[in-house]
């Protein structure tokens, strides 16, 4: 546990405004005042490339004017799919929370047996298609069904969103803090409440921002189990209505919820910056002692992979054994595995680039303007896949005159811009916990702008930047609607070479595609806990 | 500190890790874009929303018999209609083939398809083609009954679809309104009954479904098999894709015919099409020609797993067990059929859509 001695200087706790330490104040006030030019530019023109989907929803909407839109929106299906999809964002919303916080705190600190492979488990049910996931469940209990069904298989699916960023944020927060609030004579469920929760409060609720967010715009599973919401409406739109117009109108209605969405969770947040103490003491803590509580801890996780997990994987190999195999053809196994982790790798790679200026501006230099740039990059979450496909297609075509249309690169961006809240989240969880006073020593011991950015702020929010990576990885593997429209041809991902098998019945070349995506999602997720224990054993890493 | 940071700390894996992500991409370039030639006079794109099956049996046979290549782009046929509609004049879609004709229907309605060649459109019966002669039907399917013996018995099933909506079938029925098997049905019903016996025949069959309106075909199928709903609305190679599934012993339900020429008994037909903006229509032609022949015709009849009627005269099929020429459907054509619109605006106003 040793730390340099600047490192062991506590920098200020929140509302402490004053404490950064002489040496560095006046530099600091100078510099804050400058403004970021280089970074407002980036992150505007991240903003921009965000913000084509919602331009073309608009373009398309307006196609079909006015009055035939609201008469589509202002009617009782419309309200009773709304209201679908309400209750089952706030109840799958509220499980993930719970579920997702609760194993990260559970892995990340407590002393419960098997932690480096509950770390890996626990993520993988992100990489599995929803198809998988609720034909398992469809096919093992007839109940699941409807609203409950829908509950059960999309919290089991993407609670990852939760964990990820919680399990970063509790593996870099501040012991120091718990330590002082026992010994103050504050109780275990109190400190909790109060430290432990209240140190990953950014990260749960950007997590069930996610969450909420993607809920709103899922559809993939609800097909399976029968449930209607929102969304069912739009594809009904676009494949029996062939209505893009009427869809696109009712894609922005799915972005006004989003908008609610984001309000509701900033009200939350609140005002106060979160604690940023933690990383200037890169202690890790002893993990807390379960004892007799290992039991319940070590059978919640044994529950929660096995039904996450479990279930899909176990109906995947059902239907190796029992389905039948077809004389399809298609690419190659090892072939599509590697097309995937390179398309997964590169977008990730990207997104994560992208999201760092945005989440830079968020948190170091906020203000009114800023704060907008950096909320209305959310948004693209509650739009489809196959509109924002189609909205690069639309622009490709139009401004571009179809350079670069169907090439990996543009896939390549379709899926960073898809998949950039993902990215956001995890890197402004842990940027908010880096502290300024850090980069602005080193940039008043003359180091250059960029060698900071490197140098240091990138060390302090290392764990944020590989959860963003992983979470945007993890979501590329099963992505198929955008896929589909705008990867090369030819050229197969392991999510639609496995729709291919899927929707012509063949289970039994389909199951192993399905194997494969989750041993691929298994491969970050490992390398995040490899990641995180060297710098749990090594604390250098992080500094 | 200055010095500390000049002994660049665990720089090498971050290093490492770029370096093998850059020698990654290189070698990978091939896997992320494909070989897949379009500029070649000598092979074509196919965007197809057909059962790929018989769609690559189809383009196999093609390539041997012409030497022309073609490169297949699979989705659902109506994203691949949007997707054609977005990309405009520069489509690198040379043919469009889907399993119904309102997507088809669509692209002529906005002047995106050439002429098909006449010889194409007259090896099939021509009520299976568009009457523009923008596109050519290739396969046919037909709406049937599918229902569980268990709880209803062959005696008890309506002989017309507008006994769907009597009282007695309450709680029975199972339905897939969204699906694009059901409007070809509500549009038939609409010119045999008018607006108003329709929208209330809607209404009543909507009632009726309630607790077992479904998202697709696939779940009306499993369901009145599993015995949680006695009867549903499909067409009939649902049911033989389920029969192909799980196994005749597995399969609990059975299919019935509504009586000849009733407004539920309604042939759909999946069809073929050039786009204009393709700059090889000599090609394409060449495969919509191939696609009515004879050899694809019985490939489509023979061993395919999408259990579609060949409608190429004399092709005899070998699964769905009532052959083609004894079908007695609902006298509709596929031009009346059209893209659906007022079945569309029916389904929305009942809240099925």
């Amino acid at each position: 546990m040793t730390s340099s001695p600047v490192l062991d200087r506590h920098g200020p706790g929140p509302g402490q405004p004053g404490a950064d330490g002489p040496v560095v104040v006046a530099a600091t006030k100078a510099r804050r005042a400058r403004r970021p030019r280089a970074l407002i530019a980036s992150a505007t023109l991240i903003a921009a490339v965000l913000a084509l989907p919602l331009v073309f929803l608009l373009v398309e909407a307006s196609g079909s004017g006015a009055g035939a839109d609201a008469r589509l929106i202002f009617r009782p299906l419309t309200a009773e799919l709304l209201w679908n999809t309400v209750r089952l964002t706030v109840a799958v919303t509220a499980l993930c929370a719970v579920i997702g916080t609760a194993a990260a705190w559970c892995v990340e600190r407590t002393n419960v047996p098997g932690r480096k492979i509950w770390a890996v488990l626990v993520v993988v049910p992100l990489a599995i298609p929803d198809f998988v996931v609720s034909f398992g469940w469809a096919s093992l209990w007839t109940w699941v069904h409807g609203f409950r069904g829908a509950v059960i298989v999309m919290t089991l699916a993407v609670y990852p969103l939760v964990y990820l960023p919680v399990a970063a944020s509790l593996r870099g927060a501040d012991p120091g803090q718990e330590e002082v609030a026992r010994s103050l004579g504050s109780g275990r469920v109190r400190t909790f409440v109060r430290i432990t929760l209240g140190q990953a409060r950014g990260a749960i609720l950007g997590g069930c921002l996610l969450v909420a967010m993607v809920m709103l715009a899922e559809y993939g599973a609800f097909e399976i189990v029968g449930y209607q919401t929102f969304t069912t409406a739009i594809f009904t739109e676009i494949n029996v209505a062939f209505s893009l117009p009427a869809a696109s109108a009712l894609a922005l209605v799915l972005v006004l919820l989003s908008l609610i969405v984001l309000g509701a969770e900033g009200k939350l947040r609140g005002r106060g910056r979160v604690s940023r103490s933690g990383a200037l003491a890169q202690r890790v803590s002893a993990p807390y002692r379960l004892g007799r509580a290992r039991i319940p801890a070590l059978a919640g996780l044994t529950a929660l992979t096995g039904l996450s997990l479990g279930v899909p994987v176990g109906s995947s190999i059902y239907w190796m054994a029992t389905r039948g195999h077809d004389s399809l053809t298609g690419v190659s196994m090892p072939m599509a595995a590697l097309t995937t982790a390179l398309y997964g790798l590169l977008s990730a790679g990207l997104a994560t680039l992208m999201a760092l200026p945005v989440a830079l501006l968020a948190v170091r230099h906020p203000g009114g303007a800023r704060r907008f740039l950096e909320r209305s990059t959310y948004l693209v979450l509650a739009v489809p896949g196959v509109v924002i496909a189609l909205a690069l297609s639309y622009f490709t075509e139009r401004y571009l005159r179809g350079f670069g249309y169907q090439t990996a690169p543009l896939l390549i961006l379709a899926y960073a811009i898809m998949f950039f809240p993902l990215a956001l989240v995890g890197v402004k969880a842990s940027l908010a916990r880096a502290p300024v006073s850090l980069d602005e020593v080193a940039r008043s011991l003359g180091q250059p702008r960029l060698t900071v950015l490197w140098r240091v702020t990138l060390r302090l929010t290392g764990p944020g930047l590989v959860a963003a990576f992983c979470l945007v990885f993890l979501s590329v593997i099963t992505e198929l609607t955008a896929t589909l429209i705008l990867i090369p041809t030819g050229v197969q991902t392991l999510a639609s070479q496995f729709w291919v098998y899927e929707t012509n019945l063949s289970y039994g070349q389909a199951a192993p595609f399905a194997l494969v995506m989750i041993a691929v999602a298994a491969i970050p997720s490992w390398v995040l806990g490899r990641f995180f224990d060297r710098g749990a054993a090594d604390p250098r890493m992080m500094t | 500190m200055a010095r500390r940071w000049g002994r660049a700390p665990r720089m090498t894996a971050a290093t490492l890790a770029v370096a093998g992500l850059v020698a990654a991409t290189m070698t990978g370039c091939s896997a992320l874009s494909g070989s897949a030639s379009t500029g070649g006079g000598n092979s074509i794109t196919l965007y197809s929303g057909q059962h790929l099956q018989t769609t690559q049996k189809l383009v196999a046979a093609f390539e041997k018999q012409t030497g022309i290549t073609v490169s297949v782009r699979s989705n659902d046929e109506a994203v691949l209609a949007d997707q054609i509609v977005t990309e405009g004049a520069r489509s690198p879609a040379d043919v469009f083939y889907t399993e119904n004709t309102p997507p088809l229907e669509l692209l002529q309605g906005k002047g995106l398809l050439s002429t098909v060649r006449s010889s194409t459109l007259a090896a099939t019966p021509s009520r299976y083609n568009s009457p523009q002669g923008d596109w050519a039907g290739v396969s046919a399917r037909v709406s049937v009954l599918i229902y569980n013996p268990r709880l209803i018995s062959k005696s008890q099933l309506p002989t017309s679809v507008m006994q769907l909506a009597d009282p007695k079938y309450k709680g029975k029925i199972a339905l897939a309104a969204g699906e694009t098997d059901f409007q070809p049905i509500v549009t038939s019903v609409l010119r045999a009954h008018g607006t108003a016996a329709t929208e209330k025949w809607l209404n009543a069959v909507k009632a009726n479904a309630a607790g077992h309106l479904y998202p697709d075909n696939e779940t009306v199928t499993s369901d009145v098999n599993r015995g949680s709903a006695a009867v549903g609305i499909i067409n009939q190679y649902y049911w033989y894709r389920l029969r192909a599934e799980i196994g005749a012993g597995a399969t609990h339900s059975a299919i019935a015919f509504f009586a000849p020429r009733d407004p539920g008994y309604v042939l759909d037909v999946s069809g073929a099409a050039v786009l204009k903006s393709s700059t090889h229509q000599a090609a394409a032609q060449r495969f919509l020609a191939f696609l009515v022949s004879k050899p694809a015709q019985e490939i489509i009849g023979g061993h395919s797993l999408s259990y579609e009627y060949p409608i190429a005269s004399g092709v005899i099929t070998a699964a769905p067990e009532t052959p083609f020429s004894q079908l007695q459907p609902n006298p509709i054509t596929l031009g009346e059929l059209g893209t659906g619109s007022a079945a569309i605006a029916l389904l929305r106003r009942a809240g099925l859509l």
